[in-house]
């Protein structure tokens, strides 16, 4: 199946021009070199780079998990960028949605309780069941992340991330841990939520062919953007190979 | 329950070892903290009810012998409430079967009825009948030591006339808790006996018919007691009145309440110093358990907890932990407390135990328990929830080994990789590393200071009793004699040597300071017992003229060597004299004033008397000289060396040992939690370098090795520490417990020392044995797959 995309030109959110420098010891690491970035209502992007070229640098920054050494993030017309600890809070609360690579799902509780962690602070949250439903894992609501695949754990760590019904839903590197067959099938959820859900996303990769299941690919050479393809016809997740 | 609550309970669970181990340090200084404040509270209590309902008098005065009629004026001042006047007497007592001597106290009581005041609690037997001559009532400990039973007969020599008295009652006293006979240091229950008589067979026995000798009484409620005494010293002083004393100066009281005192300082700084270091272990502990948690924090503030939520969460977790070890350590503290307060009640003979803690100590050392913790943990908390949520999730940045220190000096080129990563390790984290060895070094140093009372007591007894005291025997008289009839006790069977001594009561004034004691004068040839500088451990030579004073009888006055002391004898005529200070030595026991025999006799310008006399004597002729010395009327009380030696090894030492085996188990759980938290921390934080080691092929044993190699480097570090410690807490205690009774002489003893360290080393060997299990059991596919 082939979809079609409408180009949406609404922005959810903006980058501009930002740098971020890590002091480590002696040496400054420049992760960002100026980059601006757009964000568009309900599009799948694909940050697509070598390690090391700055991909979840930007991706935290744009999350709000971090701050950028210079530059702005605009988000509804807010400078997130510069915003108190409690504004951040709530951005992250109420409008972003988190995967990573390693699922960081809490060993402590079930996958509905891991769903439910999120879902218990935010106000117009999805029933944690039915965010399980949509990534496919009804039957194992109830085992420890140690009880899971690799593969699982990151569906459920997906289901967390969207079950708040974020605004923007990012992914940084989440199949990256995963063989081809499980990375698919975490991608398709993915896919799903975005059409699904129309939740704008982001997805990290350093995997070119994931590449053609977005509506951007934007590409990140040593902390600058390097350019931006748009695929007329995106490619189901499904039918992904590498 | 909200899902954090319920991961916050599962995590409390898989981490309960941890749990656990923090708890107990927390309670072992909870439990110190209530064991003492309960114990302080039961005695006070304990003895203010038995005071309470026995009667015991406020006022206790002695004379020579006073018409009766005289209790009318007495009864005048005001102030007094009830009157109670007795006959009290020192007499040799004789039980068939026991060779030494035995001196007895012996008081009047009414016949038919108890005293007014100072009322006895009856054991066994029934109150004298009215006519009998022959009944007497024994106390209770005597009666036990020699295995009387009613009925007995015991024979007493009442003015130098043996005659045979049989056992009415056995009975206790508010008035002798704390039996001491003359001239002994701690009471000895087979030589000194407490006995109440008929007043009118003791009136006839030594002819004070229709007089007395000894007369107690009970102030009102409001009324000041100073002028009451002056006003009793007034009318007493024709009598041959020595100064009326106020219940607090009363013997058995004074030791009673010094033990009280004791048990107050011991209150206010063994649990000091206990919670001090369990706050400070809780809070070291806690802080490196929430850095482990850093993963965590950021991931809870990536979904948007705020940072309160999650500090509140993670506070949650301590005040969890800090209530289990609160209740832990107060249930303990209980116990221990009751044991505790229960060994005194024996010891004191309470004939009733109140024994019921206020909620005070508990919410006291609640509050710092849970307030230090918290502070602990809360300094970690803030560092990581203040982190922006990626930097946290990161793990910290690799750390930075350098060839530092440790790493290319000689000592590392025989050392093998695993050592290394140790040391490596150790030089990578100085503070934390640092603070583990101070953790150790505290619970080192809780042991050292407990063990060590042993050797202070230990040189305590030698010095007292072997080098100061060469005597055998000490004989007193029943009045002081002329220095002639020495040779009487010279000649009896089996002395070698008899020296002199004469102690006059007196008070030692300077300005506005004074001390109620004694004075010490011997010969100048006296050898048997010297003056002795118990830190110098040498004898001081008796001076011609001026007095030698205990070093802390001199602070207490606050003069030096070359100044002028009052003297006011408190027998004979009473002179008032000035006497410079020519030294002063210091002693451990007692505050000692010691003066020249003949120099003092010149003063009192009573004659060349004495009235004690120190016996060197062979103990081949034991048994004939104590039947001797039972049948010298002139001898009122006689100390056996030995004898005290045993008593004091008896009561201080044993019940000693019963604090220092508490005191020891809760050190040790304190060494417990800090070695168990350090390396099940350092495991958790290393947990993916170590499996990756197993990976490598390196065996369960060597990659415990470099685990545990680690602490065990910090423990030995601690170790050597912990001497410092132990050294400064040692030194704390004894300046704590420099009471007028006794001073703590500082002592360590290298046995002290090594016992503190393998106790130590016993704690630490459990929790490693616990550890290397968990090393075993590591988990190499799941460490290595995940991102810690
Ligand atoms: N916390 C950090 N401290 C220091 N340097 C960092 C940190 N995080 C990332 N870097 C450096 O910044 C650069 C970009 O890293 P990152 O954004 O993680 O790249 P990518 O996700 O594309 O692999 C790299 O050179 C990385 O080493
Ligand atoms: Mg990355």
């Amino acid at each position: 199946m082939t979809t079609v995309k409408k180009q949406s030109t609404k922005t959810v959110l903006s980058a501009r021009k930002l740098t971020k420098v890590y002091h480590t010891g002696a040496i400054d690491v420049w992760a960002l070199r100026g980059v601006d970035f757009d964000l568009y209502a309900n599009e799948m992007v694909v940050l697509l780079g070598a390690s090391g070229s700055g991909k979840s640098t930007l991706l935290n920054i744009l999350g709000g998990l971090d701050v950028p050494t210079e530059g702005k993030v605009i988000y509804a017309d807010h400078d997130i960028s510069h915003a108190n600890d409690k504004a951040l809070t709530r951005f992250r609360r109420d409008h972003v949605g988190f995967v990573f690579q390693f699922y960081n799902l809490i060993p402590s509780l079930t996958a509905l309780e891991n769903v439910a962690l999120v879902t218990e602070i935010t106000p117009d949250a999805l029933d944690p069941a039915k965010a399980l439903d949509l990534v496919g894992l009804t039957e194992r609501m109830n085992h420890f992340p140690a009880q899971l695949s690799g593969g699982e754990q990151q569906r459920i760590a997906i289901a967390r991330a969207i079950a708040k019904q974020p605004d923007i839903l990012l992914c940084d590197e989440p199949t990256g841990a995963l063989d081809m067959q499980t990375g698919i099938m975490v991608l398709q959820a993915i896919e799903n939520i975005n059409q699904e859900l129309g939740t704008t996303t982001a997805v990290i990769t350093h995997n070119a062919v994931v590449g053609q299941m977005a509506d951007r690919i934007i590409y990140l050479s040593d902390g600058q953007i390097a350019g931006i393809d748009v695929n007329q016809q995106r490619l189901p997740a499904s039918q992904l190979e590498w | 329950m909200k899902v954090l609550d319920r991961k916050l309970f599962r995590v409390l669970w898989t981490i309960k070892g941890q749990v656990i181990a923090i708890a107990m340090v927390i309670a072992s200084g909870i439990a110190t903290l209530v064991m003492s404040l309960s114990t302080i509270e039961a005695l006070e209590e304990t003895s203010a009810a038995y005071y309470e309902r026995y009667r015991f008098a406020d006022v206790f005065a002695q004379v020579k012998r006073a018409p009766e009629k005289l209790t009318a004026q007495i009864r005048d001042i005001p102030g007094v409430q009830t009157i109670q006047t007795r006959i009290t007497r020192y007499t040799t007592v004789d039980v068939t079967g026991f060779s030494e001597p035995v001196i007895g106290l012996l008081s009047s009581v009414p016949e038919d009825r108890q005293p007014n005041l100072n009322q006895l609690v009856l054991r066994k037997g029934s109150w004298l009948s009215s006519q009998a001559t022959d009944e007497v009532i024994i106390n209770e400990p005597f009666a036990e030591a020699h295995g009387l039973a009613i009925d007995d007969v015991i024979s007493l020599i009442l003015n130098g006339r043996k005659k045979p008295f049989r056992i009415k009652a056995i009975a206790l006293s508010p008035e002798h808790i704390y039996s001491l006979g003359p001239g002994m240091l701690l009471p000895d229950d087979q030589r000194f006996a407490v006995m109440w008589m008929g007043r009118k067979a003791m009136a006839s026995a030594f002819d004070l018919e229709s007089a007395f000798n000894d007369l107690t009484l009970t102030v009102e409620h409001q009324a000041s007691i100073n002028p009451i005494l002056d006003q009793l010293d007034v009318l007493l002083a024709p009598f041959g009145g020595i100064s009326a004393i106020e219940r607090k100066d009363q013997i058995s009281n004074w030791f009673v309440m010094n033990e009280i005192a004791q048990q107050k300082t011991m209150a206010t700084i063994l649990p000091s110093i206990f919670l001090a270091v369990s706050v400070f272990l809780t809070h070291m502990i806690l802080s490196r358990l929430i850095a482990t948690e850093r993963t965590e924090i950021g991931l809870l503030k990536a979904f948007g907890y705020s940072q309160l939520q999650v500090s509140w969460h993670y506070l949650k977790m301590v005040v969890v932990i800090c209530l289990l070890g609160i209740t832990l350590g107060s249930l303990l503290g209980l116990m221990l407390g009751r044991y505790n307060t229960q060994m005194y009640a024996d010891l004191f003979r309470f004939p009733l135990l109140v024994y019921q803690p206020g909620m005070q100590s508990f919410l006291l050392g609640g509050l710092i328990s849970v307030a230090g913790a918290l502070a602990g943990a809360m300094g970690a908390v803030s560092k990581v929830v203040q982190l922006p949520p990626a930097v946290a999730m990161s793990p910290p940045a690799p750390p930075n080994y350098q060839h530092g220190l440790f790493s290319k000096s000689w000592v590392t080129q025989w050392l093998d990789q695993p050592t290394r990563i140790a040391f490596r390790q150790i030089g990578r984290w100085p503070l934390r590393s640092f603070l583990t060895s101070t953790g150790m070094a505290f619970s080192m140093g809780l042991i050292v200071m407990t063990l060590q009372w042993n050797d202070s007591l230990g040189l305590l007894a030698q010095v007292n009793f072997f080098e100061a005291q060469k005597q055998d025997l000490m004989v007193g008289l029943a009045e002081p004699k002329k220095l002639r009839a020495l040779h009487d006790l010279e000649h009896l069977p089996g002395v070698m040597r008899a020296e002199p001594v004469r102690y006059i009561s007196a008070d030692l004034r300077s300005e506005h300071r004074s001390h109620r004691g004694s004075i010490t004068a011997m010969a100048a040839d006296n050898q048997l017992q010297s003056i002795y500088d118990d830190a110098a451990r040498q004898s001081v030579p008796v001076p011609d003229e001026g007095l030698i004073l205990a070093e802390r009888l001199a602070e207490k006055l606050q003069v030096s060597k070359g100044d002028l002391v009052r003297i006011d004898v408190l027998e004979g005529r009473r002179p008032s004299l000035l006497i410079p200070v020519v030294d002063t030595v210091e002693t451990y026991l007692g505050m000692a004033a010691y003066a020249n025999l003949t120099a003092m006799n010149r003063l009192l310008m009573d004659g060349e008397l004495f009235q004690f006399a120190n016996l060197k004597t062979d103990s081949l002729q034991a048994a004939d000289l104590f039947y001797a010395l039972k049948n010298t009327p002139m001898v009122s009380s006689v100390m056996v060396k030995q004898a005290a030696l045993d008593a004091f090894n008896e009561t201080l030492v044993e019940h000693l040992m019963v604090f220092i085996t508490m005191f020891i188990v809760l050190a040790g759980m304190v060494a417990f939690g800090v070695t168990y938290n350090s390396t099940r921390i350092a495991l958790s934080e290393r947990g993916r370098e170590l499996a990756t080691l197993r990976v490598l092929g390196f065996t369960h044993g060597e990659t415990s090795y470099v685990l545990l190699g680690e602490v065990t480097l910090l423990i030995l570090l601690g170790l050597l520490l912990g001497s410092l410690v132990g050294w400064g807490l040692v030194w704390s205690m004894a300046a704590a417990f420099d009471t007028e009774l006794f001073r703590v002489p500082l002592v360590i003893s290298e046995a002290t020392i090594a016992w503190s360290m393998i106790i130590v080393l016993l704690a630490a060997m459990l929790s490693f044995t616990l550890i290397s299990g968990r090393v075993r059991r590591l988990d190499l596919i799941k460490v290595l797959k995940t991102r810690e």
